[in-house]
């Protein structure tokens, strides 16, 4: 056995699951407080890619129809592009909740399923149309590199991704945890009731949880996208499988949990290609049974009533 | 007398198409206690989540202050003093006592007043201190009514409503919770009372009303009430 070469493979699992991570957790954030998949999460995380895409094109730092070399972003861009990003996914999330979902409050748990895969289908539908089927190069961000530790590569994508999304979910952890509005947060996952008695404004909070979570996969849309680096309007297809598939493994609810789901399953793949890349690709799908049959709640879920 | 605190007026309310609440109407003054009395489901807890904005009236109207706010959301009532302790006491299990009380005071930004009234609700239930680190869920029965009734302080009510404070707890502690609400009304906050121990609840309020399959079929001074032989019969056990 190839042990540099399972080692390599375990990190790069280490970076696929910490993209899945920062999308699990809108997931489980949503469905914290609103018991509610909300399957257009990942489109939210494709439009993430584009809407960091588009101004880069705009200014020019792709390859022209001639040929021309494509050229790095400045640093500062990058950074004015990721943000403006996460704002523009943060509106698209909050729009998506009060359009489609706010009106269904009260009709039950299947209408607002049904209008979720609605609302992913638009976007998935309406983003071929406007952005075209065919695959884009995603702009240079960083440029390569990739540094040798015994024989194991790092490269710096992935060393980026897995800093970032460690940075952004214990920010994230920090705000739910200790400050008002986390706390809020929380209350509204266990009571609306309650929670409008403390006087806390649950719509507003509500909308807050998709901007949070919808700004997250904005990220992870982005460092997908650099890595890969190509973007589609169905890149949330798989993406989402991933992510939600990791939120039921850590426990659909918990934020630790998409965090440790995230991981456990990019890492899994990842050893599992390492014997066979056909095969890595099911190992979503029966983790997913597995923890279904086992343990429903997920690995750090609880079955009480008990989120976020 | 001066214009009432609160005045709930001639108030139907519905859950779909069963109706809970006919008419009901009743007053809580300045400085009050007043008990609202009645059996299981007579809509006890539907009249008081009419009155803080979890439900909306059909017909007839609340007004609190001289202003209707039978169509404003609960929590922009909590800023105006309006404060419940809800039935089942409403305590968020997976958060510390601390946070159960920080959450109290959601509303405020004032950090000096907030600090003040947070030493002043440990001082009124030690017990909280003691447990400021522990998640509510794992508290006691007891233990949780008084973080339900010391977060509900923590808004700095000025009508504050409280479902059923005693229910479920051992005597001695229902001997706590009516002299803390006796306390809590002495530093002026008024107070609409719902209780199933009726004879506590008439002895620690001023005046009282009878709710009885979503009507007032009884109300006058709680004195009179523990001694009408029909309210006997019905609530106090008939002792
Ligand atoms: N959420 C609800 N949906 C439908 N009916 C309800 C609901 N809550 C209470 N009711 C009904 O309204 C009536 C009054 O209930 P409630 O106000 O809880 O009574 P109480 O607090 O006096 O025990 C009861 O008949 C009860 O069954
Ligand atoms: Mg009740």
């Amino acid at each position: 056995m190839d042990f540099t070469q399972l080692l390599q493979n375990m990190t790069n699992g280490v970076a696929k699951g910490s993209c899945y991570a920062l999308v699990a957790v809108g997931y489980t954030m949503v469905y914290g407080v609103l018991q509610l998949i909300n399957f257009a999460h990942s489109d939210v995380y494709m439009l993430g890619a584009y809407f960091a895409y588009w101004p880069a094109k705009w200014m020019g730092y792709l390859p022209d129809e001639k040929g021309g070399r494509a050229q790095d972003v400045p640093l500062a861009l990058v950074g004015l592009f990721v943000v403006g990003s996460m704002a523009a996914c943060a509106a698209v999330g909050a729009l998506i909740e009060r359009a489609a979902y706010r009106p269904l409050r009260h009709s039950g748990r299947l209408a607002p399923l049904i209008t979720a895969i609605g609302v992913s289908l638009l976007l998935e539908y309406g983003g071929q149309m406007v952005f075209g089927t065919e695959p884009r190069l995603f702009p240079t961000f960083v440029e390569a590199q990739s540094y040798d530790v015994a024989g194991v590569k790092f490269a710096n994508t992935s060393i980026i991704i897995v800093v970032t999304a460690a940075v952004l979910m214990g920010a994230l952890t920090l705000f739910v945890n200790h400050t008002r509005q986390g706390r809020a947060l929380r209350a509204v996952s266990h009571s609306f009731n309650n929670a409008r008695l403390m006087g806390i404004n649950v719509n507003a909070t509500i909308t807050m949880t998709f901007m949070l979570g919808s700004s997250l996969a904005a990220v992870g849309g982005i460092l997908v996208a650099m890595d890969q680096p190509t973007i589609t309007p169905l890149m949330g297809l798989r993406m989402g499988l991933k992510a939600f598939v990791a939120a039921v493994l850590g426990g659909i609810g918990s934020i630790p949990g998409a965090a440790l789901g995230g991981l456990l399953l990019g890492v899994s793949e990842s050893v599992v290609a390492y014997w066979s890349t056909t095969y890595s690709e099911a190992v979503a799908f029966l983790i997913l049974i597995g923890v279904l049959l086992v343990r429903p709640a997920g690995i750090l879920g609880s079955s009480a009533r008990e989120k976020v | 007398m001066a214009e009432p605190l609160l005045i709930v007026e001639k108030v139907d309310v519905y859950y779909g198409a069963v109706q809970a609440l006919r008419g009901v109407s009743l007053q809580v003054h300045e400085g009050e206690v007043v008990t609202l009395i009645g059996c299981n489901g007579a809509g006890k807890t539907t009249t008081l989540n009419t009155i803080c904005g979890l439900l909306r009236p059909r017909l007839g109207r609340v007004l609190y202050q001289g202003n209707d706010i039978s169509r404003r959301p609960a929590h922009e009532l909590v800023r105006q003093g309006l404060v419940m302790a809800p039935e089942g006491r409403g305590i968020f299990p997976n958060l510390t006592v601390a946070e159960n009380m920080d959450l109290g005071a959601f509303t405020r930004s004032d950090k000096a007043g907030i600090a003040a009234d947070l030493e002043r609700g440990y001082a009124l239930f030690p017990r909280l201190r003691e447990r400021i680190n522990q998640k509510a869920g794992t508290l006691s029965g007891g233990e949780q009514q008084m973080l339900a009734i010391a977060r509900a302080l923590m808004a700095r009510p000025r009508l504050l409503l409280l479902d059923e404070p005693s229910l479920g707890l051992a005597p001695l502690l229902v001997k706590t919770i009516f002299e803390t609400i006796d306390r809590i009304n002495g530093e002026g906050v008024s107070i609409l009372l719902v209780e199933q121990n009726a004879n506590a609840a008439l002895k620690h309020s001023r005046r009282a009303y009878v709710l009885q399959s979503g009507e007032i079929c009884q109300e006058g001074s709680s004195e009179a009430l523990r001694d009408d032989p029909a309210v006997r019969a019905a609530y106090l056990g008939g002792q």
